[in-house]
């Protein structure tokens, strides 16, 4: 690992960081502001949920929730900061080496005295500390607003803590596989498409799945491998699904480190 | 031992040509000229040596090491000015030179401001809004600041005003004299004529001639002119003349062998004026490119 380029990668992230951030803590904040109300009408709103169809309850991932219990409504909130985490990982993971081919700046970069492998992982690194942060924020709002909000309620907290463990692998996998698609693709134009493809797909995927009622597609996506309502439920991890997001991760980085040191680095024009 | 060696390089991307079993040396202290059209390969020889790209097949060495294999430490040694200079826009071109300088195990500060100075570059502007000329000087600093033993410069010229041109020659002669070896690649054979020991002609992917830029001149073709009234231009059309001309009694022709036979042809009759001259690099280079 290089520090400079860790350095200068970190940099360029340093912004994006404290908007996800930002973003996240404002969404915990709208959420948990309203569950004191939810909480008082926990009953009414328990019927008129009952009559909504299933498949729509599904989709936005409230389905057999208790929106009453603390971690209960938090599972749903958890869906909202998990698409975002999901983004905010694929979007570092596809920019990630693709970026300095779209600038032309891996010329620059690549002719100086450093090995890829180095900077594959400078890099990697520096997406990383990006996401800690990220996640160090998640963890004390989460904290914080169940803290605040909770009433005269009370939440199991080693369970709080296996969502939030949740959430690291989570979105390692979106960073991993969103680096291995920019480097299986010839020259990516533009990292936010494919950012919001990866992460909102295979969240629709994960909605549809339920929808259509087809239990195929929770192998692919990784909101069904780190499904709250499961955890919340058994107190545990849905343990071969994760195994499947465990797998991924590992390969993606595999075949990226691979595709990179063996990759052809375009010219200009 | 020579600092660079091509052995039968060969590269091609996918399907398409890059270049073909490409072989040459260049030793310590030249300034090799590497002249083609564009699309000839001479970029991608370049590349395969800095290993931004792999080689199908043969082998590229510098300083006498495979250059993709010690490719890291190797490039301690290299400076690099591609023909078009890309760095990353929202830095200023301070931070983004003492990032470059960063990554060397040697303190560039000095030359790095010498440098900018001789090349007349504001430090403190981003590069977002430099012109191009001006992009292109961050280029020429970011590849000598490290004071490189081997620079490969891939037409570098392009986007330099004369006056930029002159002292960027002026910069790679004074280089050379440190001992620098050059690797110039070009399509404007002028420049390479004015600083190049040695050429290297690629074609279509190939190496079609390397030789001593001073043989490549004398030993070949003399360009002949001769004016004289109502002259024949067939008169002139003996073996060894190539591109005959002839407009408003001015014949020219260039002539390779023994020049006598030129000069009795010239002495047998009146002429009014005579040039026998080294024809320029463009003009031989022009002749391998019918």
């Amino acid at each position: 690992m290089s520090t400079n380029i860790f350095k200068q990668e970190f940099g360029m992230h340093l912004r994006s960081v404290i908007t996800w951030s930002v973003a996240i803590v404002a969404i915990m904040l709208l959420y948990f502001s309203i569950y004191p109300s939810f909480a008082r009408d926990a009953e009414l709103l328990s019927k008129m949920m009952a009559r909504f169809p299933k498949e729509l309850l599904n989709a936005f991932g409230l389905s057999g929730v208790d929106l009453s219990t603390l971690l209960g409504y938090f599972s749903f909130v958890y869906l909202y900061v998990q698409i975002m985490l999901a983004i905010q990982a694929a979007n570092y993971g596809v920019g990630l080496v693709s970026i300095e081919e779209r600038e032309w700046t891996a010329d620059f970069l690549l002719t100086r005295p450093v090995a890829r492998h180095q900077i594959m992982t400078s890099k990697l690194v520096a997406a990383l500390t990006s996401m800690a942060i990220t996640q160090a924020v998640v963890w004390i709002s989460t904290f914080g607003c169940l803290t605040a909000f909770k009433g005269d309620k009370t939440f199991e907290t080693d369970i709080l803590v296996l969502l939030l463990l949740g959430l690291i692998v989570f979105q390692l996998f979106f960073l991993t596989v969103g680096l291995v698609i920019s480097l299986l693709v010839r020259r990516v134009r533009s990292v936010t498409p494919y950012a919001l493809a990866l992460g909102l797909g295979l969240y629709v995927l994960s909605a549809f799945g339920d929808m259509l009622g087809e239990s195929k597609f929770e192998l692919l996506t990784p909101f069904k491998h780190f499904n709250p309502h499961y955890v919340v439920q058994h107190g545990a991890y849905d343990l071969p699904l994760v195994m499947i997001s465990v797998a991924a991760i590992v390969i993606s980085v595999v075949a990226s480190y691979w595709l990179y040191l063996r990759r052809d680095i375009p010219a200009v024009a | 031992m020579s600092v660079i060696e091509a052995s039968h390089l060969t590269k091609y991307y996918g399907k398409a040509r890059g270049i073909l079993d490409v072989s040459f040396q260049v030793e310590e202290g030249e300034i090799f000229g590497f002249i083609g059209p564009n699309g000839a390969g001479k970029s991608t020889t370049i590349r395969l040596f800095l290993s931004l790209i792999y080689p199908t097949s043969g082998t590229a060495t510098i300083f006498g090491k495979d250059a993709i294999r010690y490719g890291p430490e190797l490039r301690q040694e290299i400076g690099y000015l591609p023909s078009d200079v890309f760095y990353y826009e929202r830095m200023k071109v301070i931070d983004l030179l003492s990032y470059s300088a960063s990554f060397y195990n040697r303190d560039c500060t000095r030359r790095l401001h010498e440098l900018a100075g001789l090349m007349e570059l504001d430090l403190h502007r981003r590069i977002e809004d430099l012109s191009y000329g001006n992009k292109k000087k961050v280029g020429i600093v970011q590849g000598l600041l490290h004071q490189p033993r081997l620079l490969f410069l891939d037409e570098p010229t392009a986007g330099l005003d004369p006056l930029m041109q002159r002292k960027f020659f002026q910069l790679i002669q004074q280089e050379n004299q440190r001992g620098v070896t050059v690797f110039f690649s070009s399509h404007i054979l002028s420049e390479v004529q004015r600083l190049c020991n040695r050429v290297g002609i690629i074609k279509e992917g190939r190496i079609i001639e390397i030789a001593d830029i001073h043989t490549l001149q004398q030993n070949n073709y003399k360009k002949v002119r001769v004016v004289a009234d109502r002259l024949d231009p067939a008169y002139f059309d003996l073996p060894g003349v190539t591109g005959l001309e002839h407009h408003n009694g001015v014949v020219r022709f260039f002539f390779k062998g023994d020049i006598n036979a030129v000069m009795r042809r010239i002495g047998e009759i009146t002429v009014s004026d005579v040039t026998i001259e080294e024809p320029t690099l463009e003009e031989i280079f022009m002749h391998y490119y019918e």
